[in-house]
């Protein structure tokens, strides 16, 4: 029966989440832009068991909002003890290498309002000594690649972020769970035609993200096979890597 | 990974698909495509295909809406599946009304099909305990639908295999039950006079019966098989100790075509009837292998390869039971059969659905792996067998019916029409109504 906060609860993989945690009794904090979508969410949690349910309409891209979010949430849920970012946009490199705004607003969305968002979070669990903070990134961020590099930096640099936060909150027994999925068919992906055998359901993602909380790990790739696959990645020599057309 | 065919791989066409992620979007543009609702693809032949049009993918609408714990309603979008109801419901001692023999089919493509199950002699069709839905119409229209409201558009879009429009949600009775476990019992029966015998008696005192039947064999031996029947345990039942199944194999790989042949097919209908040496077998099954003995093996269809095969699914009236013998007669000689081949009796509860495919009689269902265009001739054989003894051929399994044939089973079919949105389509309905028999 925990108190959660998901942030950017309408994506695919947050909802399947959701799901998991609403079996289990607990009590959800949904925050995301559109209302409508977010009470049909909502009305699902809460006949599959949520113990309450609630929902904050906003746009996350006002930093200036973040400290509300985090103080309403804490009032609505009564307490907290897990927040899961979830929220993001894949935006399309091609846009970002042309027009920097493109870029900047791909970096904005996908780095900085996680910093912006777990700021306060990350002191808030500090103070009260336990909690879990747990975040969707990418296996995009583990190297730089030319077809998505910009979404891939703003990922990567998620997850050092993340590492760091860890270190810090670690004497505070506190769980920052880093989560790298792979290729996952949401309607993020729909414009990606090729779908084959590395493609993951989002409810096998959401099974991945549930275990990875219980089991208090730091970092998972969903589904597992995608550590091998950026273990070999991330080795590839440069001299060779920047010739492959990745 | 998403796939869009259906569960016998046959016909092969491309479509395109437009996913839907909540159940207030907008239909999409029609002006040069016509549209077809697409669940989980578990319809075996061409009425979830739409060759050169769109398919509404909707297996993201897969929210519940609200769940009444002391009447069992339950109303969910129209992509939740049969599956995730039973995850649901099961724990708090509910049971779908009636479920066909697989639970990964979605509850929009249930009411589309007006799907039946071992309980249709009691509860009747999908269709029958289906309070109320949303279907929306192309040109934007959201109507409800139900035994009051739009009265003539629910019984259309029963049954109506996904034509008049989109149902985004659906709202329906549960059965209430003590426990996932089934008091069932096996019985071999020598022959097709035996087993309506046994639907006789059991239909009374069982809630589910079917059987399987062994259709290589003739003569004396002529529709041979083993007969299930079951009820839901009862109090003095209940089990102090159960272990729901886990682990679900899938198939691999699609098996090569000469895997199935005569042979391999005649040895499994001999060992499986064999299997059970004893007459009777009674005991405590679980739910799962109860009612879906196939979803154990994830991708069954991959069995018959690349080419995937047909199903075939028939209902004829029972008054004397010749047709039914002279079908199954007409399939062992041809030695085509299948391994799969199941014998029902259907009740009289009607269907609010207008062209909904049980009515009273018995039921039989198998499939054919496609090998040339003897399959074909010998499925227009038995269709013809069925058109004259005043039965029908379920559309949910068929790619291949005639229109005279289909048009001979259906005759309400070009009222049913009427009802049909416009820019809505199948496969299968341009296959049926190609050509016109009045």
């Amino acid at each position: 029966m925990r108190k959660v906060l998901i942030i950017g609860a309408t994506s695919a993989i947050a909802q399947a989440t959701a799901k998991l945690f609403a079996a289990q009794g607990d009590s959800l904090c949904l925050v995301g832009r559109n209302a409508d979508k977010l009470s049909h969410i909502a009305a699902d949690l809460k006949v599959r068991g949520a113990t309450q349910v609630s929902e904050i309409a906003v746009d996350l891209n006002d930093f200036a909002q973040h400290e509300v979010l985090l103080k309403q949430a804490v009032s609505h849920l009564q307490g907290l003890d897990l927040v899961l970012v979830a929220h993001g946009t894949l935006d399309d490199q091609k846009a970002c290498e042309q027009d920097y705004s493109a870029a900047e607003a791909c970096l904005k969305t996908n780095f900085l309002s996680v910093v912006s968002l777990l700021t306060p979070v990350a002191n808030f669990f500090e103070q009260q000594r336990y909690g879990c903070i747990a975040v969707i990134s990418s296996v995009a961020g583990d190297r730089g690649r030319q077809s998505n590099y910009v979404y891939g930096t703003a990922k990567g640099a998620v997850n050092l972020f993340l590492q760091g936060l860890r270190n810090r909150l670690h004497k505070a027994n506190v769980q920052v769970l880093t989560i790298k999925p792979g290729f996952v068919d949401t309607p993020m992906t729909a414009q990606i035609a090729k779908k084959g055998a590395l493609w993951a359901q989002p409810e096998q993602i959401a099974e991945g993200i549930n275990q990875a909380i219980l089991k208090r790990k730091d970092c998972v790739y969903l589904p597992w096979f995608w550590r091998i696959i950026m273990g070999i990645i991330v080795h590839v020599p440069e001299t060779i890597f920047k010739r492959l057309k990745l | 990974m998403a796939t869009y065919e259906s569960w016998g791989r046959f016909p092969k066409v491309s479509q395109q698909i437009y996913p839907l992620g909540w159940r207030t979007d907008a239909l999409p543009s029609h002006e040069n495509t016509s549209l077809l609702p697409y669940g989980m693809g578990r319809s075996y032949g061409d009425v979830c295909l739409n060759a050169n049009g769109t398919l509404l993918a909707t297996r993201q609408l897969n929210r519940f809406i609200s769940f009444d714990p002391e009447q069992g309603i339950l109303c969910c979008e129209a992509g939740v599946s049969f599956d995730e109801i039973l995850s649901f419901a099961v724990p708090r001692g509910w049971f779908l009304p009636t479920t066909p023999g697989t639970r990964f089919i979605t509850v929009g493509g249930a009411i589309g099909n007006d799907v039946h199950g071992k309980n249709h002699h009691r509860a009747g069709t999908f269709g029958k305990h289906v309070r109320r839905f949303e279907l929306v119409r192309s040109n934007g229209e959201r109507l409800i639908c139900s035994p009051t409201e739009n009265t003539e558009l629910y019984k259309a879009t029963i049954g109506g295999l996904g034509l008049t429009g989109l149902i985004t949600w659906a709202e329906f009775g549960l059965k209430p039950i003590l426990h996932r476990a089934m008091s069932s019992e096996t019985i071999r029966f020598g022959d097709l006079e035996e087993f309506f015998e046994l639907s006789r008696q059991s239909d009374k005192e069982y809630e589910y019966t079917m059987s399987w039947v062994d259709c290589s064999s003739q003569g004396k031996h002529l529709g041979r098989g083993i007969f299930f029947r079951g009820n839901h345990v009862t109090k003095d039942e209940v089990p102090s100790h159960w272990k729901a199944p886990s682990k679900r194999l899938t198939m691999p790989m699609d098996l090569p075509g000469f895997a199935l042949n005569k042979l391999s097919v005649r040895a499994f209908n001999i060992l499986y009837y064999n299997q059970q040496q004893r007459k009777s077998i009674k005991g405590l099954t679980d739910y799962e292998p109860f009612f879906y003995p196939l979803d154990a093996v994830l991708e069954w269809n991959r069995l018959y390869g690349k080419k995937g095969f047909l199903q075939y699914q028939c209902v004829v009236p029972y008054q004397d039971h010749v047709a039914i013998r002279e079908i199954l007669q007409e399939i062992a000689a041809t030695g085509s059969s299948s391994f799969l081949a199941v014998l029902k009796t259907f009740g009289e509860v009607e269907s609010p659905g207008m062209l909904s495919f049980p009515r009273k009689g018995v039921t039989l269902a198998l499939d054919f792996p496609i090998k040339g265009a003897g399959t074909f001739e010998l499925l227009e054989r038995l269709d013809a067998r069925v058109r004259d003894a005043g039965g029908a051929v379920y559309p949910c399994k068929d790619a291949r019916l005639s229109p005279q044939n289909f048009q001979a089973y259906y005759p309400q079919w070009q009222a049913f029409a009427a009802h049909i949105d416009p820019a809505f389509s199948s496969s299968f309905w341009r296959r049926v109504t190609r050509e016109i028999y009045a």
